[in-house]
This record gives structure tokens, sequence and C-alpha cells, in this order.
């Protein structure tokens, strides 16, 4: 026996014949419910290997020595890696910058740093193997945070940069600085009746995907090897393996494993490249899992950031200007932290319109775990910071919050700070009227005529409080977010798609290299292909590096860029196969040669509805195989030092009403509902749509009041890599989230529709805040908000 | 050591079982089971939610070990354990109906179902049990890593509490994490399940 967990063709028939704008159902979900899909900790392989990675227990030090002859010694062990037994001289990874080594070389430079690699016949062989490597380590002292990181002493994180930013950044410690000027900030600032300056704090968040970081190398015969792994993007993961193996690209099979969610944190290689050493090392299939304490230094975390807001409006409530600062902490590798830069200073003033600014985002390196993907990306701590500015100005120039926002509102037209202009619908005034106008939940909701359900109450049943010192609040929150990668970056996706006949009946397979982590990609791609085939049955292939890249799923991109490719690529097979049906039947019915034709119910029909021909007939004997690359229109760079330039594809905006209920003597919050409104373009599955919604949605909700990854400032160590410690939401934390959808077609995407995964994360987290500013009377600059922040019992 | 149990019906033995192995490492790595699921591995996610002897237990917590003798459902047998239970008056375990305050269900009760002789690969064809089948149609599946165990969990809480009111979900569920769906459509599946379940009898 083989492999197990292989992933196979997933076939989904006759049950859901929908197309785009149903609901139809996931086709990997019979296979999840029943425990039988296969994700990447799943996958076995006969006489297969455990691989275990040793990783730093300090944050900063010199490597003095590391010793593994102990370990070697150990029974069942069959191989110990360090950075001398990397076989070629690329050593290093990442994503935009290759400063990440595969394994530490004379330095660590964060907590949790890859420093060796066991490979033993037993898991636990191998983790303790692991912990018999000796590593002597020399301290340095530590950077975690932008002054001890700039300071003109400062120990350089990285020495010898030659990357494209170091250039154009004041100290080497900063990753990348984007300046964005528009107008004149200083001039309009005197115009202004009322200004408002803040200093925010956005903590550190984690994905907290489920499914740890797994998967299964097997070498190959030809000397290559298969890698199946849980990925965001396979061809970015192959770009960036195979040189550190010194293997062409083609000799790294990579197909997707099972993904037990993603957020961006497997944007970031994890352990790839270890599988794959210890397989070619060993010979032998070598699978590694990380356990959730792993995970917590496995993948980098979203950018935790402090901001500083100066905003002025007249008495009329127009805003004037806006100033700010925005620093952001890459930690120790540079991950994805230049386009973090990218969004939070171009997306910095928000959905308003604000003609004179002066922006300023940059990251830095430092000692701290590294940071950078994280739904929202860089937008969603600049609207943390922006909307506690909204409520401020609202309330000096005496307007109703949400009416400030209104008044101030961008709409299709309005300039970026960076130039360029929003030219599809920008209905931000729209969703906040929107989500004003949801009924409210009801005063006292804990009580019933049954009496008070404590459960609904803050506390819960820790049966703190029967509603003594509880106080409501209400909040609200809007946000915009940039869809795809921007700033020149080539995002193209590649769609392979297969029709012909299988039993008499026509089959469409696609065949795409998007990762799968959750979203319904699958799903979405089988109502496209039945809308544009007019077919009943679609096969979805595994997807893999056999077919061309399908970019990140990330950046709200993939129902629109693979989503495209796949419109696009069906589009293609119907012209072959009405070429294929003018053939065979062209004679018989003028029809062929003059109408427009279209492919439904399995038959090419004329517009006017008329049937031609069978598919099953047109495609007996022949088969269409067709695969294309798509792309969105282009985008350019910002400018180094204005900021000015098209440099996004498209925007996605959403607002949110937080209610909540305090416990004001405890400290203790309840979010009793998050009411979100946003505008998605086209709801190609609004099953799945309101899922992302609600889902971004809870995770904002978790950096409002609960989840932060607590470094410590003298050690720059990870205090709380666990569930225990490191708290997510759960189904009683979480409130009811009634979604108002709306749908306002953006001229330029397929179908008009909007990614919308992200969206939701932003405005969540200062709705909430909001809400608990306006149950407490507290200003609340940073989150997450704690207990001791409400009874003031605690530091900040 | 050796370990004898029962797995969905079937009687199973582990050998060379290490001192510190888990329930959870026996199910998926010996077992060919890997439905229950390893995120948390120290009993705070619930994804390994299985039922021990009818006890809904996070296998990562149980000892190999302490299942000598005792009897252990996975989401792999979850379809046939309620199809079993459908077929003992709507109630394997005969704590609901007449009995409804009684939470849990008894080691007598638990053990009276067998699974069926074929051995499915895929689940195609199977019948789901009402609870899988209400996660696929109200969309409480998106990652679905956190789905076998929110599974057992809640057709555990069914089986007890056939009209669960909104809270009582919540209190039953709060041991499962989920981070894709928000669940809310968690939530809907149970009241779907709920509501079927309350038209078939």
């Amino acid at each position: 026996m083989g492999t197990t967990g292989t992933p196979t063709n997933i076939t989904q028939g006759s049950k859901t014949k929908g197309g785009i704008g149903e609901s139809t159902l996931r086709p990997d979900g019979t296979l999840k419910v029943t425990g039988e899909f296969a994700y990447s900790s799943d996958m076995w392989h006969e006489d297969m290997l455990w691989g275990q990675i040793l990783r730093s227990t300090v944050a900063h030090a010199e490597i003095v020595s590391i010793d593994t002859s102990e370990a070697l010694a150990q029974s069942g062990v069959y191989a110990v890696l360090t950075y001398d037994d990397l076989p070629t001289a690329v050593k290093n990874y990442g994503l935009e910058i290759q400063d990440t080594p595969v394994l530490a070389h004379g330095k660590v430079r964060h907590h949790g740093e890859p420093v060796a690699i066991v490979a033993a016949d037993h898991p636990e062989t191998a983790r303790r193997a692991a912990a018999k490597i000796k590593v002597e380590y020399r301290e340095l002292p530590v950077i975690t945070d932008e002054a001890s990181a700039t300071a003109p002493d400062a120990i350089l994180i990285h020495e010898n940069r030659d990357d494209h930013h170091i250039g154009h950044v004041p100290h080497p410690n900063i990753v990348h600085r984007q300046p964005i000027i528009r107008g004149n900030a200083d001039e309009a600032a005197e115009r202004a009746d009322f200004v408002v300056k803040g200093e925010y704090t956005f903590g550190m968040q984690d994905q907290a995907f489920l499914g740890p970081e797994s998967g299964l190398a097997v070498p190959s015969e030809d000397g290559g090897v298969e890698l199946y792994v849980a990925t965001q993007w396979l061809h970015s993961d192959l770009k960036q393996i195979a040189p550190v193996l010194g293997l062409p690209e083609d000799k790294v099979r990579m197909t997707l494993s099972g993904v037990g969610g993603a957020f961006g944190g497997r944007e970031d290689l994890s352990m790839q490249i270890h599988a794959c050493l210890l397989a070619l090392r060993t010979g032998k299939p070598v699978k590694i899992v990380y356990n959730r304490f792993e995970s917590f230094f496995g993948h980098v975390h979203r950018h935790p950031a402090k901001l500083y807001y100066e905003h002025g409006a007249t008495k009329d409530g127009k805003l004037t200007h806006m100033k700010c600062k925005i620093v952001l902490d890459g930690g120790a590798y540079a991950s994805a932290s230049p386009a973090v830069v990218g969004n939070a200073s171009s997306l910095a003033v928000g959905p308003y319109v604000v003609e004179d600014v002066d922006i300023e985002a940059i990251a830095l390196y430092s000692n701290n775990p590294p940071c950078g993907a994280m739904r929202g990306f860089g937008a969603v701590q600049a609207c943390f910071a922006y909307e506690a500015q909204m409520d401020k100005l609202a309330d000096k120039v005496g307007m109703d919050r949400v009416a400030f926002r209104q008044l101030n509102a961008m709409e299709q037209g309005t300039l970026l700070p960076t130039g360029q202009p929003v030219d599809s619908p920008a209905p931000v005034a729209e969703l906040l009227r929107r989500v004003k106008a949801m009924p409210m939940p009801p005063e006292r909701q804990w009580e019933s005529s049954e009496g008070s359900d404590v459960r609904q109450l803050p506390g819960g049943l820790s049966n703190t409080t029967h509603g003594e010192g509880v106080v409501r609040g209400v909040g609200y929150a809007v946000g915009i977010k940039n869809v795809g990668f921007s700033e020149g970056f080539d995002d193209y996706s590649t769609a392979r798609v297969r029709m012909e006949v299988i039993g008499g009946e026509p089959v469409a397979t696609v065949h795409t290299a998007m990762a799968e982590v959750g979203q319904g990609g699958v799903t979405v791609h089988a109502q496209i292909a039945r809308t544009e085939l007019g077919v009943a049955q679609v096969t979805i292939h595994p997807a893999d590096t056999q077919v061309g890249s399908a970019g990140s799923t990330s950046a709200s991109r993939q129902t629109y860029v693979t989503g495209g490719a796949v419109k696009n690529s069906c589009e293609a097979v119907r012209e072959q196969v009405l070429e294929i049906g003018r053939r065979k039947f062209g004679t018989y019915h003028p029809a062929w040669a003059t109408a427009e034709l279209l492919l439904e119910g399995g038959k090419v029909v004329t517009d006017g509805g008329e049937v031609l021909a069978d598919l099953a007939d047109v495609l007996e004997g022949e088969a269409v195989d067709v695969e294309l690359e798509w792309r969105h229109r282009p985008t350019v760079a910002f400018d180094l030092v204005t900021g000015q330039g098209n440099g996004h594809v498209q925007y996605s905006f959403a607002a949110h009403r937080a209610v909540v209920e305090v416990d004001t003597e405890l400290g203790l919050v309840k979010v009793i509902e998050l009411a979100c409104a946003q505008d998605v373009g086209k709801a190609l599955n609004p099953l799945s749509v309101i899922g992302q919604i609600q889902g971004g949605t809870t995770q904002g909700l978790g950096v409002a009041v609960m989840e932060e990854i607590i470094v410590d400032p003298k050690t720059a160590k990870v205090r709380n890599p666990s569930f225990t410690d490191y708290l997510i939401p759960t189904i009683l934390d979480t409130p009811t989230i009634p979604v108002d959808v709306l749908e306002l077609a953006d001229d330029h995407a397929p179908y008009g529709l909007r990614g919308i995964g992200e969206a939701p994360t932003l405005s969540s987290t200062p709705a909430v805040l909001a809400a608990i500013r306006n149950a407490t009377g507290l200003e609340l600059n940073r989150t997450p908000v704690r207990p001791e922040h409400l009874t003031g019992t605690g530091p900040a | 050591m050796r370990v004898n149990f029962t797995v969905n019906g079937r009687q199973q033995e582990a050998d060379d079982v290490w001192e510190g192995e888990s329930l959870l490492y026996v199910l998926r790595e010996r077992m060919g089971l890997p439905g229950s699921k390893n995120a948390c591995e120290q009993g705070e996610c619930g994804s390994c939610t299985v039922r021990l002897d009818g006890v809904p237990v996070c296998s990562c917590l149980v000892a190999a070990g302490q299942v000598e003798g005792r009897d252990v459902v996975t989401v792999e047998g979850l379809a046939d354990f309620a199809r079993q239970r459908a077929q003992h008056g709507g109630c394997a375990s005969g704590a609901c109906g007449d009995d409804a305050g009684k939470a849990g269900t008894s080691l007598q009760d638990a053990q009276q179902w067998q699974s069926k002789p074929s051995d499915s690969q895929t689940g195609e064809g199977d019948e789901l049990s009402p609870i899988q089948q209400a996660f696929i149609d109200a969309g409480a599946v998106q990652c679905g890593f956190c789905t076998p165990g929110l599974l057992v969990a809640a057709d555990e809480m069914l089986e007890h509490n056939p009209s669960p009111t909104d809270a009582d979900i919540r209190e039953a569920l709060s041991g499962n994490l989920c981070r894709c769906t928000g669940y809310e459509k968690i939530m809907d599946a149970v009241r779907l399940a709920a509501a079927r379940q309350s038209e078939a009898v």
C-alpha cells in the first residue's frame, strides 16, 4: 500500500445543478462531515519517518556551537540536519526578500527559529532526539520596538542587506517605508475648527487556523520529491523550495492536501523545505506535523502596530486633513511586510474623502516573532485607528457618529490618497445606513418569561452578575480593503478546463492550482463551469503544480482571479465545442452559422432557446482541453516619495454595528450582536458569502476583546503559545451576526463580483471598541481590550 | 502495553502502545481513523471529540491505556451510530424522550449498537446522520477541521436535548473552537437537525 490521504477528484453531479448565484453545497462537504477528507496531517505512507524541528529557546543570540551527536545516537533516528547539511548555496527563502534561513546560521533572530531538524521512526523518538541536540547560545540584546530598532547604535537584525528596499529606508532595521503625500495637510489644518490627535496600539493577532502546519514529502525515483502540503499558494512555495533543494522545479511535484484554514498564516513556508530535506537525505517519506505550541512559532502573525493619527474637521463636519504615522512591527524576517506597509499607507484614510493627507507607514525589523499576512493585511490596523478618530471628531463637532461618517464618505469617483480614482460603486454611506437600520436586540435580552439566563450576560455561567453593573453600548465602523495583489504585481491565475463525454453525459473537469483553504473556491469553480458550459456534472481536479499558478488564496482574490480564469477557460472551451458542433452539425441548421449560441442544460441552444444539438453528440469521440492564464487589469507601484500611483485592483467595503453589554465592575464584555452590511458586487454563492462575512467578523471580534500574542518586552519571548493562553472566540463569545448583503456590480470584474473575505475583518474590531467606549465612557486606544483596561486595575 | 477496546462497534487491539500515547494518536495513527482531528492536543479546541462509553471526551486527553475494555465512537462511525439509535426508537441511549432531563448515555446503551459489516472508505452513497446532513445543508462546513468534533458533540447534545434553545446549543458546543464560520451556520445546522428530528418523530 502506498500513500493514503492522497487527494482525488471530487465530482459533484446531479444533486446540485446550480450555476452562479445559487447557494450550491460544497463538493467536499460529504467527505468533511464523515471524517474522510484527507488533511495534510492525515497523510500516511508505509515506511514513513516523522520529522521534528528544534527551535531556538532565545530570541536573539549568536550560535556558539551545535552538538547533534547524542541525538544521532538515539535508536530510531535516521537523520539530524543543521545549516551545514544544506545541499546548495541557496540557504534562505522568503516571499519577497529571501532573508529567512532554512536553518539558523550563526545567529538566531527570534524565539522559536528553526535550528536543526530530525527524522525518526516515531514522532516521540523524533521529539526526544531533538531535545538531545545541544545548542550553545551567546545572547544579544533584543530589539523590540521602534526606539530600539532605530537607535543610532542599534544592532542590525540583518547585516549587509541588499534587497530592493534598503535604498529608500531611513535605517537598516526598517524593512520598507511608504510615504503618501497629497495636497498640503499643514495648510489644510489651518481650516480646521476641530483637531483630534490619537495614539493607538494594535496587538499581535494569530491566524489560529485549526489545522496545524503539516505535510508529507516522498522521495521519488528520479531524485526529485513529491510534497503533499497545506498551503495558500503552491507555486510560490515551489519557487522557494526548489532552489534550496538544488532541484529543478519540475522535480518538486507539489499537491495540495486538505487545508485546515489559513487566513494568511500559510503564505510563508513552514515545514515544506524541512520535510523535503529529510526525505531526500534518508530516502524515505517524511511527515511533519506541528502541534499547537509549535504552530504559534511556525507561522507569521498579524503585525502589531502603533498608529499616530491627526484629523481635522470644520464645524459643519467636513474633514479637512489627515496626518498619520503607522509603525508596523515586522519581527525578525520580512515575510509580507513591504506589501503590508503598502496597504496600511494607501488605505490609511479609510473610506473617506480627505484631500490633504500626509501619511507614512513603516515596518520594522525586530527580534519579535515574524509578522506577515493575516486577513485584512495592513488595512485592519489602520481601520482600528481611523474609526476611533471618526468617533472622536464627530463628538467634537457635535454630530451623530454615523451621520458624520456619511457626510465624509467616499463614493464612486473619489480619489484615494494615492491619486487613484475609485472607479466602481463605493456605497459607504449606504452600508452605514443599512447597518444602522437593522432592528436592535431587545434591552435586557437576558431576561425572559422564565427569568434571567446568566448565559446571556457578561461572565456567563461564572454567574458573576444577574444584570447589576451591566451597561449597554452601541458602536459603528466602516472600512475599505483592496482586493487582489497591488502595486504592480503580476497577479494572474491559470485554469485548465476539459470537456468530454463520460457515460453518455457531458462532463467538465476544472483543474487549477488554487488552494482551497475552506473559502469555498471549489464550490464556485463548479458553479462557474455549470453556468458557462451548461453541464450538470463538474469534476474538480486536485490542486497541484501540474497546472499553471493560480496565485495565492489571499487578498480576497481567488473568486475574482481564479474564478475569472475558470470563466475565461470555460469560454475558450465553449468556443471550441461550438466549433466542433459547426463542423459536425452545421449543415443541418442555419442557426449554427448565424445565431448567438449558448451551452445550456447539456445542449447547444440559440439565444432564442432553440435546441441545436446535445452536447453528448457534439463531443462524441472528442474532448476539448484548454489551459489559459487570465489577468485582471494591471496596477503600478506607488511612488516611493509621494505614494502616488494606481496601485489597487478593486475595493471591498463593509460596515458593522456592534452592541455590547459590559459588566463595568469586573470589566467583562459580552458582545450581544455584531451586525454587518457589505457590498459584494455579485454573490456567486450567497450561502458562502454570508459564511465569509460572519467568519471574518468573528476574527475581528477576537482581536477586539481577547486575542493577543504576548511577547515579553525584555526577552522578546512568546508567553502564550497555546489555546489555553491565546484565546479565540468560542460559540459563547460570538453573538448573532445578521448580515445585509448589497450587490452593486463592479463592471471591471467577472460577473461584477467583489472579493469579500477580508472587509468584514476590518470594521468589526473598531465597531466593538466603539461600543465598549460607548458603554464605559473610556478612551480605550488599544486593542484587544482586557478587563483591567475597563476597571482601571492594571497596566494599559 | 496492549489495549483492547471497541471502535465504532468493532473490536480493536493496539500493540506496543507507549505509556504517553493518547487515544487520539491510537485512532489516527494505528486504527487508520484520522477523522478525529489534532488541532491543539491539549483539550482546548474539541476537534478530537469522540464518545467514550457514550460520553463526549477530548480524545487527546485520554491516555490510550484508559480505554481498555471500553467503547469509542468517532466521526467515522457517527452515521451508523445515529442510524442504530433511530432504529432503537429514535434514541439508542434511552436518554431522550421521557428521560429528557438525563444527560449523557449509559454504558449499556452505548454498547447496544454495532457497526454494519461493510467497510466504506468514502462514505459515498451512505446515508449521513441528521447532524452531518444538516452541517452540509446549512453551510456550517468551511475548512472542516473543527467539523468532526462539533458533529460528535452536537449529536450527543441532540440525543439528550432534542429541542435545545440557542443558549443550550452555545453552552453544549462551547468546548469546540471553529475559526472559519463565526458559528452562525453551526447554530443554523444544529437548529436544522433538531427541527428535522422533531418532524420525523
